[in-house]
């Protein structure tokens, strides 16, 4: 007896998507860029976007994202994706381009090039998860990281007078001409997994349309970081995140 | 476009020639002294007629990697800047010859250290031969003497960088970008279509049509087995780039008491002294690497057998004067003449050079 003859074709209600490789991801369990990953790829083949999306890889945790995706993928210096989509978009103009940022390379090294490629409006998407810490390198501070969290870097926590304020670069971003569509989203409940799915759906089909930058904000989770379980990061990012990082549309036109 | 005999800058060459060289896409921040590249890139508006993309990025730092997003879909794409900015851009230039993509950077070199001077300089030959940014990898690097060979060295450029999937920096002095002269602008070059990238360049990021395998452009390997192989996999490139790709110009060497060895416009400088030379019955030779890097090693020994000295004439403080010691193993003195800060020396200044620093001490 094999699956299929337990779980019937008509009684399914899930399956893994088909563009997401079957490999071991190098996440920490309860992380959140194995849930955006999972979206990002059901979007791509629900819109039939497989032969023409080419993404861009971060320096950080999700380096590797171009092992999970079965798309093809460009792998960027530290906070160069934007630069790099800005290319490949203007140069294969019937592609579509996402870049897959940390708020290390969005909001802190990249800042410039995050700023400059939605001013320019250009035709890419932008998914940005902020886990309001730098996870791959240890737990530093990042630019998002809030005034009195705890960081291997702001071991005593993040004190304004030493490490100036937490940067909302997406409410930056908004405030752009080139940015057609900016939103907060998070991934720590099924509702909230469903509406990260639309935002970013719509996100792919406003570069279809060419309406210029859209950026997708994941407040997320570093369990690992933050020196949490799974399930007390997900209730530390409610009673903390979303007061600096409130979720929703910042701007839909 | 037919072929086409015009009066330029060098800048303005580059230009002309990446439009009809079938360049692909430009990405550049101004700076001193090569911002007529770009201008003259926006002017001619070559979106309008070969289709190619021009963008002003908001830093050398986006330009670099604009260029490495462009190549890595297998585009023949371009950068221009000077000095400060090529430093700017070493990251990007790491990346991209990591990538192994093909890529055409150019260097209007302008005097350093720091911000230096915008006045002409070729002070940037240890950073475009010796590496630049960081890790184990080379450019391909053309040095041009004349703005026909700016030109020319687009095509050549491009060509070697698709040929080998490595990037090629033409490493000019603000000489050569500034002066004008006649030049011969080659007849159009179509841009290769979607289609015909999708062929030649199969390992490009185009989006995996058809059902191929995805591509994956990236320059990480964490395995340190896996590293080591993609390591040799770059040397074994560079070895066959040097077996094939030296390029060199040999004036007079072969009855020549003296040897004179500089690039680009600095070999023109030099040439003028052997004339001069010749007349007070002195006998030179110049030899003007062509590739800096892969460096004519076999040719400055070849053409300095028999020469009763070398002097090496550069625009710097003594660069490639160490890659021609290495290439004459000390078999007879090799003496370095430089002018610094924007100075261009004049070829009376070469020649006494060449009378204290070589014939003087014989």
């Amino acid at each position: 007896m094999n699956i299929e003859d337990i779980i019937k074709e008509e009684n399914k209600v899930y399956s893994k998507p088909e563009l997401l490789e079957e490999v071991h991801m190098h996440y920490c369990p309860g992380c959140s860029h194995g849930v955006i990953h999972k979206l990002l790829a059901e979007v791509i083949a629900e819109m039939g976007l497989t032969e023409k999306t080419v993404g861009v890889s971060p320096v950080g945790c999700a380096v590797f994202a171009y092992n999970y995706i079965d798309v093809d993928w460009i792998e960027a210096a530290h906070g160069r994706a934007p630069a790099v989509a800005t290319a490949v978009s203007r140069l294969w103009p019937e592609n579509v381009v996402f870049t897959y940022q940390g708020d290390g390379d969005m909001s802190a090294i990249g800042t410039a090039e995050s700023i400059h490629a939605a001013n320019r409006g250009e035709n890419i998407v932008m998914i940005f998860v902020n886990n309001a810490i730098y996870g791959m390198t240890g737990g530093q501070m990042a630019p998002t990281t809030l005034i009195g969290q705890k960081t291997a870097t702001t071991p005593y926590g993040r004190r304004v007078d030493l490490n100036g304020h937490p940067l909302e670069i997406t409410n930056l971003l908004k405030e752009l001409d080139g940015t057609c569509y900016v939103t907060r989203q998070s991934v720590h409940t099924p509702a909230n997994v469903r509406k990260t799915k639309a935002a970013i759906k719509k996100a792919f089909e406003n570069a279809l349309a060419k309406k210029g930058t859209s950026v997708v904000e994941v407040v997320a989770t570093c369990n690992s970081g933050w020196k949490l379980t799974p399930d007390a990061s997900n209730k530390w990012m409610e009673q903390n995140m979303f007061e600096k990082y409130p979720l929703g549309d910042l701007k839909n036109v | 476009m037919k072929e086409e005999v015009r009066l330029m800058k060098g800048n303005e060459a580059i230009a002309h020639a990446a439009i009809r060289y079938g360049c692909d896409g430009y990405f550049g921040y101004p700076i001193t002294p090569q911002s007529e590249v770009l201008e003259t890139l926006e002017e001619l508006m070559p979106w309008e007629t070969t289709g190619m993309t021009v963008l002003q990025a908001e830093s050398e730092l986006a330009a670099i990697n604009m260029v490495y997003g462009g190549a890595a879909t297998g585009k023949a794409v371009m950068t221009s800047s000077s000095s400060p900015g090529i430093s700017l851009k070493q990251e990007g230039i790491s990346y991209i010859a990591a990538a192994s993509l093909p890529a055409l950077i150019l260097n209007v070199m302008r005097g350093g250290p720091g911000l230096g001077t915008i006045q002409p300089s070729q002070a940037d030959y240890f950073q475009a031969t010796k590496g630049g940014g960081h890790g184990d990898y080379h450019l391909i690097v053309l040095a041009p003497s004349t703005v026909q060979e700016m030109v020319d060295f687009v095509g050549l450029g491009f060509d070697l960088a698709f040929k080998y999937t490595n990037p090629c920096m033409i490493l000019a002095d603000g000489i050569v970008g500034q002066m004008m002269e006649k030049v011969v602008l080659p007849e159009q070059r179509a841009r290769r279509t979607d289609e015909e990238i999708r062929e030649q360049c199969p390992w490009a990021a185009t989006g995996r049509k058809d059902g191929r395998k995805r591509n994956i452009i990236t320059s990480l390997e964490l395995e340190s087995s896996r590293m080591e192989v993609i390591n040799e996999q770059l040397q074994a490139r560079y070895r066959e780039i040097e077996d094939k790709e030296t390029r060199w110009e040999e004036i007079g060497t072969e009855d020549a008491d003296y040897l004179i060895v500089a690039f680009g416009s600095i070999a023109r400088i030099s040439d003028k002294a052997r004339e001069i030379a010749a007349e007070e019955g002195i006998k030179v030779g110049i030899i003007r690497p062509i590739t800096l890097w892969p460096f004519p090693t076999e040719a400055v020994n070849k053409a300095a057998q028999g020469k009763k000295g070398v002097l090496v004439v550069e625009l710097n403080a003594g660069q490639m004067i160490e890659d021609v010691r290495l290439a004459v193993h000390d078999a007879l003195p090799v003496e370095h003449f430089g002018r610094l800060g924007g100075i261009i020396p004049s070829p009376e200044e070469v020649v006494d050079a060449l009378k204290s620093k070589i014939i003087a001490k014989l």
